[in-house]
């Protein structure tokens, strides 16, 4: 592109011309005219061609730091596939569908991913169950029911619930909703994949409330008028026209409310209870993905087999999460095209 | 009609519940916090290292620990948001290029806090061999908060009219010139607050550092980048799940998510409050 650049700069008669093409930039290839070229203004041509110079190593500059997204989640996908290879060379495939997981064992070492993969799904189900009428139902009430006031007043609030550290809420599931559920279920400490799918819906619902809002408030009021006029209520208008209308919306924020659920680490590792055996019910103490990882990272000698195998978990974790964030990102981009 | 009217009714009553229960969890939260937190809190508990195998004494190598690690953070993070919502912004045109660094952008976002944690254990502790230190951990939270610091900074130019730059093109200005001499001027107040927001959660993160650099106990303050350090969030970790005596040390614990909620939702707050007020004070 550069030659090309640098030949309109030489084109360009005047230095009308010259702004033009500075604030266009290069896609206005055909605003430049040939014409005559000024050639009492060298010495000004001269000073143009070094900014010229200037001007695009300074683009480059910023190029190279916008494409470090890129470049980073690129990183991210090398540096765990490289790592999680040789757990894939070592270990059988057939030996990942098992449920044992069981690196430790004297005898023979078991890498059985199904129970951590069911308790991770699990966990963020019974998450979802409670964050998605919840959470539609805050947003809702926000966008057609509440006062405005009232809504400026809930936005920062729920922005709080999102701003407390994961630690914290993990801590107060086991001190606060530990004990409250023990006694509710009559189990022994409370610490079970109840407690976590409950916090992991608190952790999910700022998300899943603001998206769900914006979309519910993007639905153009003729489709509410056309309702209303035609007799229906408030509430069958915000039922069967508004969420409709915002559903592309609404599912993609709980996709989003979901990824988070997912790769929540601090949280569940506190208080599911951490037991490697398969989950059978939600009073069952489960070990998910990502505390599994945080769990045996930190013991586990550098560059064994047990070591590339918790990567190869990271990378299936991260592959999970990815899609759902994917899937939210289409639906989304889907939804901002249409015509309203 | 008088059946639509009562449907409508508990609708209506259904959805206030569920705003009411959403506030009244975070009220219990924040109130359980505040009112065993607080009996915790002295000017020793926030001034002295922990004593007797952290069964007394203070936070105070964790709350320094912290704050270290989050300037490291910064340092990382602030720059290259910026540079890179320049870039998109002022710069970027409507590419499949451009899409897919957004893409990359909002992807990022998503990507588990532990994840991160295993990048930083190979990028940064073996392959640059930084070793578990404040550095690695540091530059794992930078990574970790791009996508915040990029996406807010480019909000913060959004706000800037685009009359701004015309005016400073038609004088003849090219265009770098006229991003640093009418554009960033007004644009980094908003830009800084708006990564605070991002740095205020990388405060908070504990997954991430668990392997980066986080020490269970220290006595002293880390001297170098390459020490390692104690953190609010991992030694709250420690407290409420690590320790041999945690029936006993459950205030210390409650103190310390008192000190670090505060932390990070002052920070918040703080950047929250000043954006407010630089949204009103300016009006184009």
């Amino acid at each position: 592109m550069r030659w090309f650049r640098k030949g309109r700069w030489r084109r360009s008669s005047s230095i009308a011309f010259e702004l033009i093409q500075a604030f266009w930039g290069d896609e206005n290839g055909d605003l430049s005219v040939p014409g005559e070229r000024p050639s009492s203004q060298s010495a000004l041509r001269k000073k143009k061609k070094l900014s010229g110079w200037k001007e695009s190593a300074i683009k480059s500059f910023f190029f190279a730091n916008g494409m470090l997204a890129v470049i980073v989640l690129i990183g991210i996908f090398g540096i765990l596939l490289a790592t999680a290879i040789p757990a894939f060379r070592e270990i059988p495939l057939a030996e990942f569908a098992k449920k044992t997981w069981d690196p430790t064992s004297p005898e023979k070492p078991v890498y059985g991913l199904l129970s951590m993969i069911a308790s991770t799904l699990m966990v963020t189900m019974g998450a979802l169950v409670i964050a998605i009428p919840v959470g539609l139902g805050v947003a809702a009430y926000l966008s057609d029911v509440a006062h405005w006031r009232i809504r400026e007043v809930v936005k920062p609030i729920v922005e709080i619930l999102a701003g407390i550290p994961s630690v914290v809420t993990g801590f107060l599931g086991i001190v606060l909703f530990g004990p409250i559920i023990a006694q509710i279920f009559h189990t022994g400490n409370g610490l079970n994949a109840v407690n976590g799918s409950f916090l992991l819906a608190i952790m999910a619902l700022p998300t899943i409330i603001s998206l769900s809002e914006d979309s519910l408030n993007a639905v153009p009021s003729a489709y509410a008028e056309a309702s209303l006029a035609l007799g229906g209520s408030r509430w069958q208008t915000l039922v069967r026209v508004k969420i409709p209308a915002a559903l592309s919306g609404i599912i993609a924020s709980i996709m989003l409310g979901m990824g988070r659920a997912i790769g929540e680490t601090m949280t569940v590792l506190m208080v599911t209870g951490n037991a490697r055996s398969f989950p059978h019910g939600f009073l069952d103490s489960v070990r998910t993905m990502t505390a599994n990882i945080a769990i045996e990272l930190g013991e586990v000698p550098y560059y064994t087999t047990h070591y590339y195998a918790l990567f190869a978990v990271g990378l299936i974790l991260f592959i999970m999460t990815f899609i759902v964030n994917l899937i939210a990102d289409v639906i989304l981009n889907k939804y901002q095209q249409r015509e309203l | 009609m008088k059946r639509k009217k009562i449907i409508q009714f508990i609708g209506f009553l259904f959805l206030r519940g569920c705003l009411y229960t959403v506030l009244a969890i975070l009220l219990i939260l924040l109130y359980d916090i505040g009112k065993n937190g607080g009996g915790a809190i002295s000017w020793e508990f926030i001034s002295q290292p922990p004593r007797r195998g952290m069964t007394e004494g203070g936070i105070f190598p964790a709350i320094m620990g912290t704050f270290i690690v989050t300037i490291v953070t910064a340092v990382l993070a602030i720059p290259l948001g910026m540079f890179a919502a320049i870039y998109l912004n002022e710069y970027a045109k409507q590419s499949r290029l451009t899409r897919l660094i957004r893409l990359s952008i909002r992807n990022l976002s998503g990507v588990p806090s532990i994840v991160y944690g295993l990048f930083g254990v190979i990028l940064f502790v073996n392959i640059l061999k930084f070793g578990t230190s404040i550095l690695s951990a540091g530059l794992t939270l930078g990574l970790l908060t791009l996508p915040w610091t990029i996406t807010s900074s480019e909000e913060a130019l959004k706000t800037i009219p685009n009359s701004y730059r015309e005016g400073a093109l038609a004088l003849g200005a090219t265009k770098w010139q006229a991003i640093r001499t009418n554009v960033l001027p007004y644009a980094i107040p908003g830009m800084l607050t708006g990564t605070v927001l991002g740095l205020a959660r990388a405060a908070g993160e504990t997954a991430p550092i668990l392997f980066t650099g986080a020490a269970f106990y220290l006595p002293f303050l880390p001297r170098s980048l390459s020490d390692q350090f104690m953190a609010l969030p991992y030694h709250l970790y420690i407290m409420a799940t690590q320790h041999h005596a945690i029936q006993q040390v459950r205030p210390l614990a409650y103190g310390t998510a008192l000190v670090l909620i505060v932390l990070v939702l002052g920070m918040n707050m703080t950047a929250v409050v000043i954006r407010y007020r630089l949204r009103r004070k300016r009006r184009w």
